[in-house]
């Protein structure tokens, strides 16, 4: 365990599951995103969550983090309600989660090398050869050359960057990872390298992690829970936003037809409906 | 139909509706406007406390005290030595004609110390740093790193909002010396060496006429005028819409809400520096 000045998080934390999405609304002023998420997500669990764009992954990640409130409903870590911690608390609680952003989010203004550091910096006292050397071994763990770490984050590429996003969120060991779309924008083969990554780091840190993508072959190589978000504007009124939830395997078997549709990748009849929303628009504006 | 038709917002079908529509724009312009205000002012009370509570990250400061400071420093000292100029040329003409030319001096130097100086050196701070704090800041935004720095235990305000506001509020006073200095500089050789203003006239209306009284209320302009600009400008950029159109929006609003700003200010400190030095020095000082 790293020193920090962190607290042991929660005395409530009973031992169940890591993650618990109680009810969950998202809402941005009339544009309800998120509507009664309810989700449980167990300790050395990973779960894929996918669904088309604008169906709200990035934002329920996000809410799983504590970077965006939710309007309705809570969001438990191991058994602590993020919503009710303080600053710091919530601070020691994210402590404990590392997030790879889509487009890796590294600091510009930083060296690779400083970026990676920058957690440790933060929450321990360290000593600088201390932080080197964790440094070199996550870089070394995510398959990342030695000289990257005097580059600039605009230096090197795009592939290059999520790997050192995700040696940069793992530093601190945390015990849930989340990954927005960790293969986007990435050729075939590296989107393979983050996959085995995303694999190796379960195995190697017994992490339980939570990615959302929409790239099929992804889930399926890394998950070993499925869950399916749709739109909610897409949704009859009533209907539950959660289409499917359970193993990469059972998806194909799938009796919803929205959810066999999104698998195969299949435009199906899309694009007269996103027509004729554009018409229903139409009329409602005159 | 026409591609554009279906956007056309329909006509009002009476007076009654026309005015409620009216009424309705003028609220929701009324409500977005204290939104906007309410939104600033709770983004700088959150910066005054990290400020006073936290002492800034280590190895923030001194890259932007250099780029807000050192940076600076040629832009606002050769457009402070043009407006010195500008002043000596405009002034000479209309003061020759009363045949006060000799007072120029006292009349450059006095605009120049309360008024020009410490507005031109926030002019161009909220021109040069002011909007690319709000390029910088709502690029990090735009890119994901402010959520990086909240999830790698960084409060965003302490980190990037407190330097920012400290570069800008303590090196805006030695930037607004810069401007005085190379204006009164400027002033100087164009009306004694072009213009033969007689030299030892120039000087003693100067020293008469401007006090010190003046320039420092110049600087305690300047700073209000700093923090103005910081916090518009961080704020601008924390508040960025998506896409490079909205960082480029984020850079353009922070110069032009901090300009509009700094003049505003600058009425309402004029009126509160006057009542101070009339209450002290009730005789005020005269130009005959």
């Amino acid at each position: 365990m790293l020193n920090s000045d962190c607290p042991p998080l929660a005395e409530s934390d009973q031992g169940g599951p890591l993650l618990r999405i109680e009810h969950v609304s998202v809402q941005f002023g009339d544009n309800c995103i998120l509507e009664d998420i309810h989700l449980s997500i167990e300790r050395g669990e990973t779960v894929a969550i996918i669904g088309e764009s604008g169906c709200g992954k990035t934002v329920l990640l996000k809410a799983i983090v504590g970077l965006i409130k939710p309007s309705k409903g809570r969001v438990l870590f191991k058994g602590e309600d993020l919503q009710a911690l303080d600053e710091f608390q919530l601070t020691c609680a994210r402590r404990q989660m590392g997030f790879v952003f889509q487009g890796a989010a590294l600091f510009d203004s930083m060296t690779i090398g400083q970026n990676i550091a920058f957690p440790l910096r933060q929450h321990t006292r360290l000593s600088d050869s201390e932080i080197e050397a964790r440094v070199e071994r996550n870089l070394y763990e995510v398959g990342l050359p030695r000289d990257v770490l005097n580059k600039r984050p605009a230096e090197i590429s795009g592939g290059m960057r999520k790997r050192a996003g995700l040696a940069r969120a793992l530093i601190l060991e945390p015990e849930l990872m989340v990954y927005d779309e960790p293969t986007t924008g990435l050729d075939p083969i590296m989107s393979d390298v983050v996959n085995e990554l995303i694999l190796v780091t379960r195995q190697n840190h017994s992490i339980t992690s939570v990615v959302v993508t929409h790239d099929m072959r992804s889930a399926h190589k890394v998950a070993d829970r499925v869950v399916m978000l749709y739109p909610r504007r897409r949704l009859p009124k009533g209907g539950r936003q959660v289409l499917f939830d359970g193993t990469p395997e059972s998806l194909d078997e799938s009796s919803d037809p929205r959810v066999r549709q999104f698998v195969r990748g299949e435009a199906g009849e899309r694009l007269m409906e996103l027509r004729a929303d554009l018409l229903d628009l139409t009329e409602s504006r005159l | 139909m026409s591609a554009s038709a279906p956007f056309v917002e329909p006509a009002p079908a009476t007076v009654r509706e026309a005015l409620a529509n009216y009424a309705a724009d003028w609220g929701q312009a009324t409500l977005d406007g204290l939104a906007a205000i309410g939104s600033i002012a709770v983004f700088a009370g959150r910066m005054a406390r990290w400020l006073v509570t936290r002492v800034p990250p280590r190895g923030t400061l001194l890259p932007i005290f250099y780029q807000v400071g050192v940076l600076s420093l040629p832009v606002v000292a050769l457009t402070g030595l043009f407006i010195g100029m500008v002043l000596a040329i405009q002034g000479y003409y209309q003061f020759s004609v009363l045949g006060l030319e000799s007072r120029l001096g006292a009349v450059i130097n006095m605009s120049l110390v309360r008024e020009l100086g410490p507005v031109l050196a926030a002019t161009m701070l909220a021109g040069r740093v002011g909007s690319a704090m709000a390029a910088v800041l709502g690029a990090m935004r735009v890119t994901e790193q402010i959520d990086a720095l909240v999830m790698l235990g960084a409060n965003p305000i302490h980190y990037l909002v407190v330097p920012r506001f400290l570069a800008c509020m303590l090196l805006i006073p030695a930037l607004t010396i810069v401007a005085d200095f190379t204006g009164i500089l400027g002033g100087y050789i164009y009306a004694v060496l072009i213009l033969h203003v007689d030299h030892y006239d120039y000087l003693r209306y100067s020293q008469e006429f401007v006090g010190a009284f003046d320039f420092f209320s110049g600087i305690i302009k300047s700073i209000f005028f700093g923090g103005t600009i910081a916090i518009v400008s961080c704020h601008r950029g924390f508040n960025c819409e998506p896409g490079a159109e909205g960082v480029g929006r984020a850079a353009t609003a922070a110069f032009v809400i901090s300009f509009v700003l700094i003049l505003a200010e600058d009425i309402m400190l004029n009126l509160v520096l006057d009542a101070v030095y009339f209450t002290f020095w009730p005789s005020g000082p005269k130009l005959l």
